[in-house]
């Protein structure tokens, strides 16, 4: 058998999608580290003066804030010259009116946002000053509340009110940082005015009040309009003079010292739509008012002047007297700062020099402490910035020193300053990288298409010598080297992720190239229109609908549904299942159809079948009952399994619970338990037989205890609260580690065989007559072992048969071994490793959590049977025997199983879904690092993929564990050494073996990889999506990690029936001698 | 021969498929408020009622119906009894079948019962009137070497293309399109009735297509 090429090959194909999958994510998930720092009223962000913030009497006292979601820069604008106006446009004159009438009291500018242009990651971008990313590490995943300084923050902390109302998702980004505020549901969308009827009873009672220095509103209702009828609709036009008017009356209650701002967030697009970077998605509105004169300078506008929205964060920050957020990346707006000489209201207010001063100090800070601890900025354009801010402060304080005002050169270099540091962060943060995206797809494409014909071509592949990897290693490698150095040369550094990119490339082409018969693959991709991928196909499909990606849960098992169902209803239509004996088969068998089954093993099979269905079905619709649910489904109800027993109140609901877990648990256990010692795999005295024997039912058993300890609500016992908290520490870990040893003991002898000397029953001398194999002599050690296998097989069926050994007439031609298990040899030890690591994950969930992973077992078990037993059926007219490839449906049922798990073990693929409290099991006190709580979460959420993926392989291995049944009896009756044999007939053929093996796993593969392929495709299509940061985003996140976790999975199943490969071989190496004596 | 059994097929066909119509537009006449989406269980029971009542007409006419061993009022009876029985259990199997697929068990029941009568009325009762109340004859129907006559194909058809319509009328209903068809299980008894008109008007057509190929063995 060859063992390391298809372990290379596997390990390859892994590695190729891994490159896809890191080149798109690269591209598309923007990442930025968040900065954990405030800035304070203390801050001096130079030795040499004296405070930088607060030390004077602001300039606003007050500010209104209103949010008018979605108001795109047109819709702002008024053009007296447009005689029919579209339905949003010249909706909004009052700010017409004001600019024109009062041009040093209002402005207009268009506001530009940065992708991505969601309302939450915007509202968090002109709060922070900073580029929110889809993930901002450092955040807390499990709530969405920002962490990082903001304008709030700043705001309460100098002690000012902020009172706010509007859209809800404030409330969730600054929790109980307001004085007061009404928030109103946001999710929504066909709800135009909630939101906005909500604020405008509430806006001008408050403005008359004197509880509120700051006053922020947030409208909806034209955003929500815009994504129910888009912007080219009456309902815009109603809305938006309702916001028209809402302006005009707010300024009405306006006093001196306050600032009236109106922004949108982010634009949109034809469609109404927002979220990705085209222009009409990023140009919104900002105008600004004072009754006071805002704008010192004489202002002359043609066109609204652009600001980038993070320039807002530190223009209020100075105006309302307060610290600018530590991680601002923002520029003041000039034009609101008078130059030095201009005069003001006030004579003590910041001059532009002054506040563009503290603001390049401020971000020269952050940019500091921001590369001492992430690197994605390119130290060059660091390096540059850092050599800009020496040379200018140097420019500046000379000049202060000099008591001269800083002439306009070096105002314009601390603006050039602050702008390319703004950009600097912007290319590192704000963009997808469409390059590296179409890069990740099409590596990912090819290697779909690899994976696919690598199962195809497996035998092919399997037989040539070396499976033809070099050339591709080769190739790949110096690929990858190419684009190196040619980068090294060129641009001075090397971006790893483009070599990988050509590496992966590059190997992949030259595999489709070289590899032979690749115009057979093709042949068999007509075979692609089957039923199976159909229902793979459809799958894929749903991932391109936020809908049905909510809706997962349900949608996989329909379609898990169907392709059970299809199962019968084919091999009914083939004719296999016709318990009546077809015309032919009254012949007797042999003559035309050697295989034909008798009708009684039809009928049988039939039986099986049907109960197989049956239980599959039911085990289906009872895991329905286990799901989640996601915040968009809005009538749900969570399974009540998803609580942790000791915070369910109702004794008796959670005693029921914790028996019925338990109880589960020992179903788990028994049912492995019973099928091993069924098969004679208990029998040896070996390590894995010791696992399986003494430390999976003492682990399930110290499992239940914890269980009883981590149930007991905490105000109950108290004086066994010591004793409570001790069992939660030591039981786990004893579980952990008792399952460990048991997997260590499993890889170091994974044989479950029994031989036992025939010498003790018999006197035997050396009249012995000697072993069949013999008879040929002049044979190879390697064939005179195939001969030998069916022999000591023999023993094993009749061990099986009456658990003793019986002597019939037969026996003196025996060897004189008998061997028990050696059926089972390979499905044995990957039984036990399932079982083993379904405990350990089972420790990992709720207590009562364990029906689900019994209805797992079950539904496994039953797809395993229903493929034996179509394999029997089919086996009729296929001669199935000759080749040991596994047919697409039960591959695609397994795959689409784990995924049904993923959810009926109460996960959902969005990140406030994730089990933190995993990372506790067995550490109630916390961690000190973060790699083992990092480890439990993954493997808690990744469950169901992890234990699908280790028992690939059984797929290979059940139809010939079921063949001692069906087998038995019919199948060349009359030749006693032909009959069943098992898992020895893949021994027999090792290549046949191996490139089954290789054919089975890659066919997984491919069909977890088309799954990843499509939501990569998802999020790349649909990247101006509404639902893309809530819905494609995490579902791709998600995929991507199960698909990471199940192919590693799948190596190490592969890799654990190798290594059994390898104990068997060095088992009938010793035999040989021993019974040839 | 094969030409006018295809074309008695094609015009039992006709007469079934204009019936369903007839059951669409007539109650719309005669019935106030009558809608396909609002009132959509009359609209459902009298496709049923008229599907069925054609069905049995027309299968009864033409004579394809298995031959009864017996011709006595007894036997008669028996055997209507029980093809009833048999009709009333296929509607509890489909509906045990939609509910596993992930209809709701407690809630709409008869909505998804009405689902099943429908799909009951498109594939078992026309098995009843083409094979009698004869479960093994059905089962032996629905393979590849199965059929026995040019009816037993278009059941083939018919029956297979009801099914998938009303497993592919599932899909849109998840959508948050909010369309008045998307309510369970509206879309599917839509899907159920196109798929079988579909499969009425499509199994003469592949019936003279394939005429060359098709054999069949005398019962
Ligand atoms: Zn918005
Ligand atoms: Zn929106």
């Amino acid at each position: 058998m060859k063992r390391l090429p298809v372990l290379a090959l596997l390990l390859w194909v892994c590695a190729v999608f891994y490159v896809g999958i890191f080149l798109f994510v690269g591209g598309f998930l923007l990442v930025r580290l968040e900065v954990n720092r405030s800035s304070t009223c203390e801050d001096v962000l130079l030795p040499d003066s004296g405070g930088d913030f607060c030390w004077r009497e602001p300039r606003f006292r007050r500010a209104v804030v209103l949010i008018v979601d979605a108001l795109k820069a047109d819709f702002a604008q008024y053009d007296p010259g447009n005689m029919s106006p579209r339905p949003y446009e010249n909706k909004l004159p009052v700010i017409e009116e004001l600019v024109s009438s009062h041009p040093a009291h209002a402005g207009l500018f268009t506001f530009l946002a940065d992708p991505p242009t969601t309302t939450m990651q915007r509202i968090k971008g002109f709060m922070t000053g900073s580029l929110p990313t889809f993930i901002d590490v450092g955040n807390n995943f499990a709530s969405s509340a920002v962490l990082e300084d903001n304008l709030v923050h700043q705001l309460v902390q100098a002690g000012k009110h902020v009172v706010f109302m509007g859209d809800d998702t404030w409330e969730n980004l600054f929790p109980k940082k307001f004085h007061r505020s009404l928030p109103f549901p946001s999710f929504n969308v066909k709800d135009l005015h909630t939101v906005d009827d909500g604020i405008l009873q509430n806006i001008y009672p408050t403005l008359k009040g004197d509880d509120w220095d700051v006053l922020i509103a947030h409208f909806l209702g034209v955003d929500h309009c815009g994504h129910r009828y888009g912007p080219d609709h009456p309902a815009m036009a109603e809305k938006l003079t309702q916001m028209n008017g809402v302006i005009r009356s707010v300024i009405e209650h306006l006093q001196n010292d306050t600032l009236f701002v109106v922004m949108g967030d982010h634009g949109m697009t034809e469609t109404g739509d927002h979220g990705g970077e085209s222009q009409k998605e990023t140009e919104a509105a900002l105008f600004l008012y004072s009754q006071s004169p805002l704008f010192p300078g004489p202002r002359s506008q043609l066109k609204p002047e652009v600001v980038p929205q993070t320039d807002l964060v530190p223009t209020l920050a100075l105006l309302l007297g307060i610290p600018i957020p530590y991680s601002s990346v923002g520029q003041i707006l000039t034009p609101l700062f008078p130059l030095d000489g201009q005069t003001t209201s006030g004579p003590a207010d910041l001059t532009q020099s002054e506040a563009l001063w503290i603001n390049a100090k401020q971000v020269n800070r952050f940019l500091e402490t921001y590369s001492s601890m992430a690197k994605d900025i390119s130290p060059e354009s660091l390096s540059r910035l850092k050599a800009d801010f020496t040379r200018l402060s140097a420019q500046y304080l000379s000049t202060v020193q000099q008591g001269r005002p800083p002439s306009p050169e070096v105002l314009r270099s601390m603006q050039g300053y602050l702008t390319s540091a703004r950009e600097t962060c912007r290319a590192s943060w704000a963009k997808f990288n469409p390059l590296k995206m179409a890069a990740g797809l099409a590596v990912l494409a090819a290697a779909c298409v690899l994976c696919f014909v690598l199962s195809e071509l497996s035998a092919a592949v399997v037989s040539v010598d070396g499976v033809g990897l070099r050339a591709p290693a080769v190739v790949g490698l110096v690929g990858g080297a190419s684009v190196a150095g040619l980068q090294a040369a060129s641009l001075g550094h090397v971006d790893a992720a483009w070599c990988l990119a050509a590496a992966a490339f590059s190997s992949e082409v030259v595999f489709l190239w070289r590899v032979p018969g690749i115009s057979s693959a093709s042949r068999a991709s007509q075979r692609l229109l089957r039923f199976p991928l159909l229902v793979l196909f459809l799958r894929c499909c749903s991932l391109l609908s936020d809908s049905y990606v909510i809706a997962e849960g349900r949608v996989v098992t329909y379609l898990l549904f169907s392709l059970c169902l299809y199962v019968p209803l084919r091999l009914n239509w083939e004719g296999f299942l016709a318990a009546t004996t077809p015309p032919d088969a009254q012949k007797p068998p042999g003559a035309l159809q050697p295989l034909a089954l008798p009708a009684w093993v039809v009928r049988r099979e039939g039986g099986v079948l049907l109960v197989c269905v049956g239980v599959l079905v039911g085990s289906l619709y009872l895991s329905l009952a286990l799901h989640g649910c996601r915040e968009e489904q809005g009538a749900c109800q969570p399974s009540p399994f998803l609580s942790p027993l000791a915070r369910v109140q109702d004794s008796r609901r959670r005693n029921l619970h914790y028996v019925l877990s338990v109880a589960a648990l020992g179903a788990w256990t028994y049912l492995l338990y019973r099928w091993l010692c069924h098969y004679g795999n208990l029998n040896h005295a070996g390590a894995a037989v010791f696992a399986a024997r003494w430390l999976l039912p003492l682990a399930s058993m110290l499992t239940g205890l914890h269980w009883a300890a981590s149930s007991t609500p905490e105000d109950r016992f108290r004086s066994l609260a010591e004793l409570i908290a001790l069992a939660q520490v030591v039981l786990p870990r004893g579980v952990f580690s008792l399952l460990g040893l048991g997997m260590l003991l499993l890889w170091l002898d994974p044989l479950t065989v029994f031989l036992k000397p025939r010498a003790l029953a018999h006197t035997r001398g050396p009249s012995r007559p000697r072993p069949r194999y013999r008879a040929s002599t002049g044979i190879s050690p390697q064939a005179e072992l195939h001969h030998l296998i069916p022999q000591l097989y023999q023993r094993i069926r009749h061990s099986l048969e009456d658990g003793v050994t019986k002597e019939g007439p037969e026996e003196g031609s025996r060897p004189a071994v008998e061997a028990y298990g050696l059926g089972t040899v390979y499905s044995a030890p990957l039984l036990l490793l399932y079982g083993l690591l379904g405990l350990g994950l089972l420790l990992l969930h709720p207590e009562s959590m364990a029906p689900a992973f019994l209805l797992l077992l079950m539904e496994g078990g039953a797809l395993l049977y229903l493929h034996a037993t179509s394999t029997t059926l089919s086996s009729q007219q296929v001669t199935h025997l000759n080749s040991f490839t596994v047919p697409w449906a039960p591959v695609v049922l397994w795959s689409l199983a784990a995924t049904q798990f993923f959810h009926a073990t109460g996960h959902l693929p969005t990140f406030p879904s994730i089990q933190w409290s995993a990372a506790f099991v067995g550490f109630p006190q916390g961690h000190t690092g973060t790699t083992i709580p990092a480890m439990l979460v993954v493997l808690n959420t990744f469950t169901s993929h992890i234990l699908f993926a280790v028992a690939c392989p059984l797929l290979l291995f059940w139809p010939f564990v079921c063949e001692v049944k069906s087998g038995h009896g019919w199948r060349g009756g009359t030749e006693e050494s032909e009959d069943v044999i098992m898992e020895m007939r893949l021994r027999e053929n090792p290549q046949q073996f191996s490139s089954a093996l290789l054919h089975l796993a890659t066919r997984y593969l491919f069909v977890c990889g088309v799954q990843v392929f499509a939501s990569v495709c998802a999020a790349a299509i649909l990247r101006r999506h509404l639902m893309v940061w809530q819905v494609f985003a995490p579902k791709l996140m998600f995929e991507a990690s199960g698909f990471l976790v199940s192919s590693a999975f799948v190596f190490v199943g592969v890799a654990l029936v190798m290594r059994v490969d390898v104990a068997v071989s060095r088992l009938f190496k010793r035999l040989l001698p021993e019974s040839s004596r | 021969m094969w030409d006018s059994e295809i074309r008695a097929m094609a015009s039992a066909h006709a007469i079934i498929a204009s019936s369903v119509f007839m059951a669409t537009v007539v109650p719309a006449v005669l019935v106030e408020n009558f809608s396909v989406y609002r009132t959509h269980l009359v609209w459902l029971y009298s496709v049923c009622g008229a599907v069925a009542a054609v069905n049995v007409a027309v299968f009864g006419l033409l004579g394809v119906s298995p031959p009864a061993k017996k011709h006595t009022l007894h036997h008669k009876v028996s055997r209507l009894v029980k093809s009833c029985l048999h009709f009333l259990l296929s509607c509890l199997f489909f509906h045990a079948v939609v509910v596993l697929y992930g209809a709701p068990l407690l809630e709409s029941t008869l909505e998804t019962f009405s689902l099943s009568v429908l799909l009951s009325t498109l594939t078992t009762l026309r098995c009843l009137c083409v094979l009698g109340p004869n479960v093994q004859a059905w089962i032996r129907v629905f393979s590849r070497d199965g059929a026995m006559s040019v009816w037993d194909t278009s059941l083939q058809i018919t029956a297979g293309c009801s099914v998938v319509g009303a497993w592919l009328g599932a899909f849109p209903i998840p959508l948050d399109w909010d369309r008045p068809w998307q309510v369970w299980p509206i879309s599917c008894t839509l899907g159920a009735t196109v798929g079988f008109l579909t499969g009425l008007v499509a199994a003469p057509v592949w019936i003279h297509w394939h005429r060359k190929q098709l054999t069949y063995k005398s019962k």
